[in-house]
């Protein structure tokens, strides 16, 4: 077929460019802005080069941080997929009770993040939450107002809490489109519960699985609004992770540079997190095909 | 191995079903003999895969008996059978190489290492996949696949029956060539029993030694390819085997002769059953002979098109008001005023679709 060369097909792919323009890389490009000048107000800049990237780099404060948020994701993946594949393994399959499950599985997922944070905060106070009460009531030392420990348990039960449905949710949708002769042959092969799970069910749920854990990773090491809201990163610093102490430098003090650099380092983070795992969870699976071939 | 009897079985999906009388399979009481090789012929919904998951145990019967040689296996699983099955989808173990996946049935029952290491090998040889055997399963082709499903049946040496659900609806058709005579080699050589599954006609007539003729729950007729050609025992095995089907038409009976539209037509089993309904007459196309109009103890038909299939050519006409099909030769004249006779011989009667069978 003859194709017809006119550059002028450019301009029909504008819109777009003017649209991602300016949704992502202007906002993009004053953060990287800011992050190499540095101003004493009055909208005077300086050019202040890579000086903020190193303070960060150096900086005790953002490796606490960093490594709270990386402990805290690790701790929710380790809880949330296991126990999303569970959940989603005990769901009925059919009848009447699969929109009942679903809708209950969703529930939690409509619930705005900040009414997340108070719901919880209101039912862990010791005075007047059923489950700080209830704690308090059964001799419990629980306070997560003062203790590390009880913050933590905390905000990582409610994040359970909040984000489980979507594993759930994700790994049912992968375990439905298993067709039902899989688990006829598995049965004529004579294999055990396990063998289905280890043989048919995972390597089936693999792709959801790589979406779950993705999405549950970027999720919580971005997270804000919960801690926030029930410990506003407390006690001390206890619950403080990077996007709650951006907040601090950004709004906080107002130090738009160390701000800058730390949200630009954050962001590069997440990526490079996001990818290994991408990579590692792709190729788990696949066959060694060049490999294969030689012989 | 063993004779697979079914004894009376009947099957509703629920019991509510059952209570309207509404069965997936009405009524079958047949057995299969041990080393023979089955098809199970009929269209979509007839209750063949019903049929077919009710001895693997997929399924229990509502209501019957199955048994494996002098074993009632009703209540049994399927894993309990000893049974393989073969499904219309390749069903592979994704994570799994080529021999882990033939390995698979027999890890399961925990047969020992060395036998094991043995048999993949062999079976490997068999299917003709040698050189693949350490690839990971999920990148090989439909076939290479549905040979594998094939292989982990066979692997256990053991096994009563090979039941196959539609096994190359996936298969390119070159393809399906060269699996139904590996299937025949493999039956050949094992001589175990093989029920085969499926609506191709082509597929079922060329597999099997027996073909059994579903409709409607029901067994309509257990041959041989030519038993299902010459003698349909039902009008639909008439028109469901054979291209084009059986020529069927109401008919009257008397004295000895089928009318059609006045006229006679001499017939084998011509006589009405005292009480029967409806009366069809069947002829397949292939005993229908076209000749010009006035030849003696012909019937005059118009003819509404002539299609070329290229060895012969389908001739479709009308007999009074009923639709009829010819085959005529290619190379032979097509006369202009047509009238066509019929091979005495070959033309069967029915009543209410059953075949009238001969007097004794």
């Amino acid at each position: 077929m003859e194709k017809t060369w006119n550059n002028k097909a450019w301009f029909m792919v504008l819109p777009v460019l003017v649209l991602v323009g300016f949704s992502a890389v202007i906002p993009l490009m004053t953060v990287v802005n800011y992050s190499v000048q540095d101003t004493f107000g009055n909208n005077d800049f300086f050019w202040a080069g890579t000086e903020w990237f190193t303070e960060i780099l150096h900086s005790q404060r953002f490796h606490d941080a960093l490594i709270r948020n990386l402990a805290f994701s690790a701790i929710i993946l380790a809880i949330e997929i296991p126990l999303g594949i569970l959940v989603a393994l005990a769901m009925p399959k059919k009848g009447i009770w699969v929109p009942v499950c679903l809708v209950l599985m969703a529930l939690p997922l409509l619930i705005p993040w900040n009414v997340v944070g108070t719901i919880w905060q209101v039912f862990g106070r010791t005075d007047i939450g059923l489950l700080g009460h209830t704690m308090a009531a059964l001799g419990l030392d629980y306070n997560y107002v003062q203790d590390p420990v009880d913050a933590w348990v905390t905000v990582i039960v409610m994040d359970v809490w909040h984000w489980t449905s979507l594993v759930v949710l994700l790994c049912y949708a992968g375990l439905v489109s298993i067709p039902d002769a899989f688990y006829q042959a598995a049965k004529i092969d004579g294999a055990s519960r396990w063998a289905v799970f280890r043989y048919i069910q995972l390597p089936k749920m693999g792709r959801v699985l790589l979406i779950a854990v993705l999405l549950r990773f970027m999720d919580s090491f971005m997270i804000y609004t919960e801690p926030f809201v029930v410990t506003g990163g407390g006690p001390g610093n206890s619950t403080t992770f990077l996007s709650i102490d951006l907040v601090k430098v950004a709004v906080g003090q107002f130090d738009v540079g160390p701000a800058a650099a730390m949200s630009l380092v954050y962001f590069l983070i997440i990526l490079l997190m996001s990818w290994i795992f991408y990579t590692v969870m792709t190729n788990a699976g696949t066959d060694r095909r060049d490999e294969g071939a030689g012989h | 191995m063993a004779r697979i009897r079914l004894d009376h079985i009947r099957h509703a999906y629920t019991p509510e079903l059952a209570r309207a009388g509404n069965y997936a399979l009405r009524e079958i009481d047949h057995a299969f003999e041990d080393g023979g090789a089955y098809a199970l012929l009929g269209p979509s919904g007839c209750g063949k895969t019903t049929l077919l998951n009710i001895i693997s145990g997929l399924l229990t019967p509502s209501e019957g008996h199955i048994r494996f040689g002098e074993r009632d296996v009703t209540m049994l699983a399927p894993e309990q059978r000893n049974i393989a099955q073969v499904f219309q989808f390749p069903v592979i173990y994704d994570t799994m190489t080529v021999a882990q996946n033939l390995a698979f049935p027999l890890r399961n029952r925990r047969v020992p290492e060395p036998e094991i290491e043995r048999r993949v090998r062999e079976m490997l040889g068999r299917i003709g996949l040698e050189t693949k055997a350490d690839r990971k399963a999920r990148g090989l082709t439909a076939d290479e696949k549905q040979k594998i499903s094939l292989g982990r049946g066979l692997v256990r040496s053991d096994v009563n029956a090979i039941l196959f659900d539609e096994p190359l609806t996936v298969i390119d058709p070159h393809m399906k060539w060269v699996l139904r005579s590996l299937l025949k080699e493999l039956h050949r050589e094992f001589r175990m029993t093989m029920v085969y599954v499926t609506h191709d006609q082509t597929e079922a007539l060329t597999f099997a030694e027996k073909v059994v003729v579903m409709y409607d729950g029901e067994v309509v007729q257990i041959g041989t390819p030519e038993e299902l050609f010459e003698r349909p025992r039902h009008t639909f095995v008439g028109y469901f085997i054979g291209s084009p089907g059986m020529n069927v038409m109401d008919c009257r009976v008397e004295d000895g002769a089928a009318l059609i539209g006045g006229e006679r037509i001499p017939t084998r089993n011509a006589r009405a059953p005292s009480g029967a309904g409806k009366l069809e007459l069947g002829i397949r196309p292939e005993f229908v002979r076209l000749v010009a109009r006035g030849t003696p103890g012909s019937l005059p038909v118009s003819v509404d098109k002539v299609e070329d299939i290229g060895s012969e050519r389908i001739v479709r006409a009308r007999l009074g008001g009923e639709k009829l099909a010819a085959l005529v030769p290619e190379g032979e004249g097509l006369p202009a005023d047509a009238a066509v006779t019929f091979d005495a011989a070959a033309v069967n009667l029915y009543a209410d679709s059953w075949l009238i069978e001969e007097r004794a």
